[in-house]
């Protein structure tokens, strides 16, 4: 009987716990976030009826509208950049043995247990006029003065692939370690020259390690309103701090929302596109991948 | 034959040149952190001679090192935290079935999935919303929640590796589930554990964005206070601090695998 107590109080409790701690801090917040970006601005109360669709009206508004792409173009410009160091560097790795590969992996992600903000700051020392690359190029005679790198939307996305290459990588890597190497040796049996055997096995068997790489860096670098906080220059502005600015500045929590709405969206979009690469993978007989 | 051998060679050179230079990138900021920390120099343009000073200015700045005094605590707790309830929640998804279950497993995948600045503004609106004041308690409640994921992953990965028949076997001897959740699950799973707890402590002390939003005015901590002094302007304080942080988490890292290594031989 006691026991039987027991069993039933700590499975409830554990099941309750789970249930409550999801619903109040996760669903229920993403639900008022939803809802806010269909209220009415109210200095008074943040929110208030009645209902409206003006937010969105504003977001699509021509004064927006362009910061809003340039957001999208430094957040995309920082994937394919990521993208095109993380994919031959994971497959490099991918190939190394055991040991080295280890280590290397273990090397990457060192930096990441120092704050994200302290080492984009050491990235302001580095790109600043008189920094280490511009000491660097001055004295080698590469250009005459100084360049201005720091302030500038190079200097945010430089920032950005900094702090998310590891994102990139990681998945990257769980695809390279799926990969059946015996399908590449029956494409160099066939003839299938390096670039065929890339383009037609490599490339396809990867792709859900490339979208969810993507997604995972994409996603992120529209918020990371620090990074062009202090490298970018005024007008390097990131989703981000658009956000922020709505929210803890200019206290426009419906308008913050609706761009908030419209990054869930896009993340909704984008679980898509890697739900539908998996099953593509699936089908052309690779292995089931769950990277995310 | 001596054709691919030296194309080979030339392959090689170029494998490690780009390593080398993807190496360098991530390195290169952290190597002038630990040196800048020592440079007499405060703009560390040029070496000017070894210096412990920043450490001192670093040890005197009272808001600081209250600030990190905050963050350490706030991570301790919220690393504590979300490893005892992920856990739990591994847990529950593992073994139970209950209702809205699958609702459970989307929602800590959408906290995985969400960029940090959704979850911070669906945080700050729910504080809000339910009158918890700005602060201690809203940074670590926040703090808590954007961990779970990362621990439930952790843990339920090796739950799904356990033996089921050991379970069978407690449950045939008359041990209670938090009796097995106790004596067996958890000796099992403490390298797991472990390592949620370690995930959870960094990815605490690392945020930036969801602190900014649900940092109270009575209770500053470190990301805040340096993006504060490093938006003005050079602060060799911070160099010193990034490398305290820096030797820090690698001591833990350090004591950690040889406490799973220790556990887990193979």
């Amino acid at each position: 009987m006691n026991a039987l107590l027991a069993h039933i109080n700590f499975r409830k409790l554990v099941i309750t716990l789970t249930i409550s701690w999801l619903g109040i801090f996760v669903l229920m917040p993403h639900l008022m976030v939803v809802g806010t970006s269909f209220l009415t601005h109210d200095s008074d109360h943040f929110a208030s009826l009645p209902l409206t669709l003006e937010n969105y009206r504003q977001v699509l508004d021509a004064t927006y509208a362009g910061v809003f792409w340039n957001s999208l173009v430094l957040s995309g410009i920082t994937t394919v950049i990521a993208l095109l160091i993380g994919y031959p560097f994971a497959y490099l790795l991918s190939r190394m043995g055991r040991v080295s590969r280890t280590v290397l992996l273990f090397m990457m992600v060192i930096p990441f247990w120092t704050n994200s903000l302290i080492r984009i700051y050491a990235i302001k020392m580095l790109l600043g006029k008189k920094g280490l690359f511009n000491t660097v190029l001055v004295s080698t005679g590469i250009v005459d003065k100084p360049l201005q790198l720091l302030y500038t939307d190079f200097a945010v996305i430089f920032g950005l692939v900094y702090i998310l290459l590891p994102f990139m990588v990681l998945p990257l890597m769980a695809s390279f370690d799926k990969l059946d190497q015996s399908l590449i040796e029956a494409g160099r049996d066939l003839g299938a020259n390096a670039f065929h055997r890339f383009s037609q096995i490599i490339l396809p068997l990867t792709m859900p390690g490339i979208v969810a790489g993507c997604l995972i860096v994409f996603l992120p670098a529209m918020g990371m309103f620090y990074v062009a906080d202090l490298l970018g220059g005024a007008k390097s502005l990131l989703l981000g701090n658009i956000i922020k600015n709505q929210f803890l500045v200019a206290r426009d929590w419906p308008f913050g929302s609706a761009f908030s709405v419209f990054l869930i969206v896009l993340m909704g979009a984008l679980l898509w596109v890697y739900y539908k690469a998996n099953q593509y993978v699936q089908k052309k007989g690779g292995m089931d991948d769950q990277n995310l | 034959m001596t054709r691919t051998s030296k194309s080979r060679t030339f392959s090689g050179v170029f494998k490690w040149l780009f390593i080398g230079l993807v190496f360098l990138y991530l390195y290169l900021p952290m190597v002038i952190l630990v040196t800048n920390s020592f440079n007499k120099s405060k703009y560390g343009h040029k070496w000017s001679g070894f210096s412990w000073k920043w450490y001192e200015k670093l040890w005197e700045n009272d808001s600081m090192m209250q600030a990190f005094g905050h963050s350490l605590l706030i991570a301790g707790l919220a690393a504590t935290a979300a490893t005892l309830i992920g856990t739990l929640m591994a847990l529950a998804i593992h073994r139970y079935k209950f209702p809205l279950k699958n609702t459970a497993s989307s929602m800590l995948f959408v906290l995985m999935m969400s960029p940090d600045i959704v979850l911070a503004i669906t945080f700050l609106i729910i504080f809000i919303a339910l009158g918890i004041q700005l602060g201690f308690w809203s940074l670590l409640i926040a703090h808590i929640t954007f961990c779970l994921p990362f621990v439930v992953i952790t843990v339920y990965a090796q739950m799904k590796n356990m033996d089921p028949n050991v379970l069978e076997a407690a449950k045939d001897l008359g041990a209670s589930e938090s009796q097995m959740f106790r004596i067996i699950i958890l000796p099992i799973l403490a390298p797991a554990v472990l390592a949620g707890w370690l995930l959870s402590f960094t990815l605490s002390l690392d945020d930036v964005i969801i602190s900014s939003f649900v940092t109270g005015p009575g209770f500053e901590i470190l990301p805040i206070r340096v993006f504060s002094m490093v938006k003005v302007g050079v602060s060799p304080e911070v160099n010193a601090l990034a490398t305290i942080l820096l030797v820090m988490s690698l001591t833990l890292i350090a004591v950690t695998t040889y406490l799973i290594k220790r556990q887990n031989p193979q």
